[in-house]
């Protein structure tokens, strides 16, 4: 598989502090990557760097198989949407667009050929002669977009393509960056603080932490199997359990629960000894709180007490604690009207958290968060 | 009741404005109109008819167009357009490094410096410069001393003198508001500009400067209003030689006793200045800009 961008042990340090710390990551060409972590993990930073508007203090970076590292931004072949666009406001749109043009080789004369091309392209025909501030932000933001297609790059860099959007646009803007992603052929690098936003607009994700990647792999990948506790975290998980490898067989490891529940989940890890003490997550929409154990044999159980329950329309979110006082959250779909079946559940009150053990994600080490 | 109200409330502004702005301006329009006495001062009218239809009631201003007196016009023109152009072409790339380059801690300090010199009189400034241009002087002295020049330059009483002292005047009326736009120019569309392609250069004509236009603007009016009427530095620094606009009506009311006239090239003045105003508030208007004079 080709590569687009091949960010290479990058690290960007600012005076004392690396915002980027010995980042390496593969973007393949025609790709919708996004890079997915809190503000201050390094996204924002490795994004400018790959578009040359920060040189990394070491590593280096490779765009279509050339070594761009020192290379000023305007002669990559990447572009950039900013985060608030930064569309020029003295000129109009089509000036903006036409903007790069000149640095270009070839003459004046396919200019508005091709400013015409790409607002067509964004569905701006008609809006040439306005001026940024005469626009809606979803508009200015295809502005943004044409700006930089129009010079054809090989990865276009996006920050935050949806955070200056009213919420009832992103849905729509998002369809519309992947429509368009597919129809260019060209990688998309981006990056968000929202794991919604990455989880749906992109094929692969790397989270972030603390300028290091944490995990990549695809949305599912790292939604359901997040490798480390801060992804799991990250994206949403918040029932951690601490267990001891009691046995392990042929494929299938016996977890020991503290308090004596044994539990058998495929075998996670081939380092994984007997004896070690090992973390795992469940997913809250994987948990189910009951008030009578379940009767399947397989199913994992774990007895709790009820601690609040909150009524969130669609689902309902439960948090219990375990016999240790540990802190477990489940959310379940309310798939039948409340009015009409009536939860037994209630706050003080005994119950059963249970799950699958297909859904015991046994996580990996850098899990401190 | 209101309105009454409304009416006594604004009556302090019109007062102010009335006797130290209005009624001398009107006593000068009509001082512009009369003729000079004998012996200075007004000379009568005795037939107010004949006076205002023979035409002589613009004698005064009919006199300023002609000869000597338009040449010192025109040089002054001159000399308030040099001036205006050459402290933007210092003040721009001073106001730069401040907005843009400086460290976020020295700013204030640099910006400090800018201002400093209003802390004392202009006229002593304007004095001191005599000190550093004369024959003797600071200039001249290192000059002789580094070898660069073996006799000592005649600066003071020159042209150049009263050039040097209008743009060291003048230049933080320059710097200022070029500063505040600066300041408020988004960087990131310096970085949008690189991204696209733009050197500094073009990205500096491109953005930059078409950003920074109302602040370019305001400091424009700023210098060439001043140094269009300006008489203390020429007088000073200038000598006799080169009389400007500004020394031409002072010494109309001060040495020739020519009172009228004087009062006429002072209009003369205040009409130029009030088209480059009224020019320059429809050029903010047309921008959207806030009008800030």
């Amino acid at each position: 598989m080709p590569l687009s961008v091949e960010i290479r042990r990058v690290t960007k340090r600012f005076s004392d502090v690396a915002a980027v710390n010995e980042v390496s990551l593969d973007i393949r060409r025609g790709e919708l990557f996004a890079l997915l972590g809190p503000s201050g993990c390094g996204k924002t930073t490795l994004l400018r760097m790959v578009g040359g508007l920060e040189t990394p203090s070491a590593g280096t970076i490779h765009i279509e198989g050339i070594d761009v590292t020192e290379v000023p931004p305007h002669l990559r072949p990447a572009h950039m949407v900013f985060q608030q666009y930064a569309l020029f406001p003295h000129l109009t749109v089509a000036d903006n667009v036409a903007f790069g043009l000149r640095y270009k080789n070839g003459g004046r004369a396919g200019w508005s050929t091709k400013v015409k091309e790409a607002l067509d392209l964004v569905r701006l025909a008609g809006m040439e002669k306005r001026l940024p501030h005469q626009l809606s932000g979803g508009q200015r933001q295809r502005v943004a977009l044409a700006r930089a297609l129009v010079l054809e790059p090989k990865v276009l860099l996006l920050d935050e393509p949806l955070a200056a959007l009213d919420p009832q646009l992103r849905e729509e803007v998002q369809v519309e960056l992947k429509h368009l992603q597919r129809t260019l052929g060209i990688s998309f690098l981006f990056v968000t603080h929202d794991r919604e936003e990455a989880l749906g607009m992109s094929d692969r994700v790397a989270v972030m932490r603390h300028g290091r990647v944490e995990q990549v792999g695809t949305p599912a990948e790292i939604f359901e199997r997040p490798a480390t506790r801060f992804t799991a975290e990250f994206l949403g998980a918040t029932s951690f359990f601490t267990a001891e490898v009691a046995s392990l067989v042929d494929g299938v490891a016996t977890l020991r629960l503290p308090a004596g529940l044994d539990l058998q989940v495929p075998r996670p890890d081939a380092s994984l000894r007997p004896g070690d003490r090992i973390d795992f997550v469940v997913r809250p929409e994987k948990l189910r709180v009951r008030v009578e154990r379940p009767a399947e044999a397989e199913m994992a159980v774990v007895p709790v007490t009820v601690e609040e329950s909150i009524y969130q329309g669609m689902g309902t979110t439960w948090i219990v604690r375990g016999p240790a006082g540990e802190r477990f959250v489940a959310w379940e779909q309310n798939a039948a009207s409340v009015l009409d079946e009536p939860s037994a559940l209630r706050p003080g009150g005994a119950a059963f958290l249970c799950w699958h053990p297909r859904h015991t994600v046994v996580l990996g080490g850098g899990g401190d968060a | 009741m209101r309105r009454r109200g409304t009416w006594l409330l604004l009556l302090p502004t019109w007062l102010v404005l009335g006797m130290f702005f209005l009624v001398p301006l009107v006593l000068t329009l009509v001082l512009s109109l009369r003729q000079r006495g004998v012996y200075g001062g007004v000379a009568p009218i005795p037939d107010l008819g004949a006076y205002v239809t023979s035409g002589s009631f613009l004698g005064n201003y009919a006199r300023s167009f002609a000869g000597i007196y338009a040449g010192i016009g025109w040089r002054s023109l001159w000399m308030a357009v040099l001036t205006t152009a050459l402290t933007l072409a210092i003040g721009y790339p001073v106001a730069y490094a401040l907005a843009l380059r400086a460290p976020r801690r020295w700013k204030d300090l640099l910006l400090g410096l800018v201002v400093v010199p209003f802390w004392t009189s202009f006229l002593i400034r304007t004095y001191a410069w005599m000190f550093l241009l004369r024959t003797e002087g600071l200039v001249n002295r290192l000059l002789l001393g580094t070898g660069a020049v073996d006799r000592p330059l005649e600066i003071l009483y020159t042209e150049l003198a009263v050039m040097i002292g209008l743009v060291y005047g003048e230049l933080p009326f320059m710097i200022l508001p070029l500063y505040a736009s600066l300041e408020k120019l988004d960087r990131t569309l310096l970085e949008a500009a690189a991204d696209l392609g733009a050197g500094r250069v073009s990205s500096f004509w491109r953005v930059t400067v078409p950003l920074t236009a109302p602040g370019i603007a305001a400091g424009i009016v700023l210098v060439f209003i001043p140094s269009l009427g300006q008489f203390v530095v020429s007088d000073l620094l200038g000598g006799a030689r080169s009389m400007l606009l500004g020394n031409l009506i002072q010494n109309q009311f001060a040495v020739a006793r020519n009172q009228p006239f004087g009062a006429a090239l002072a209009f003369e003045l205040m009409a130029a200045v009030l088209l480059l105003l009224l020019a320059y508030a429809f050029y903010m208007k047309r921008k959207g800009e806030e009008v800030l004079l």
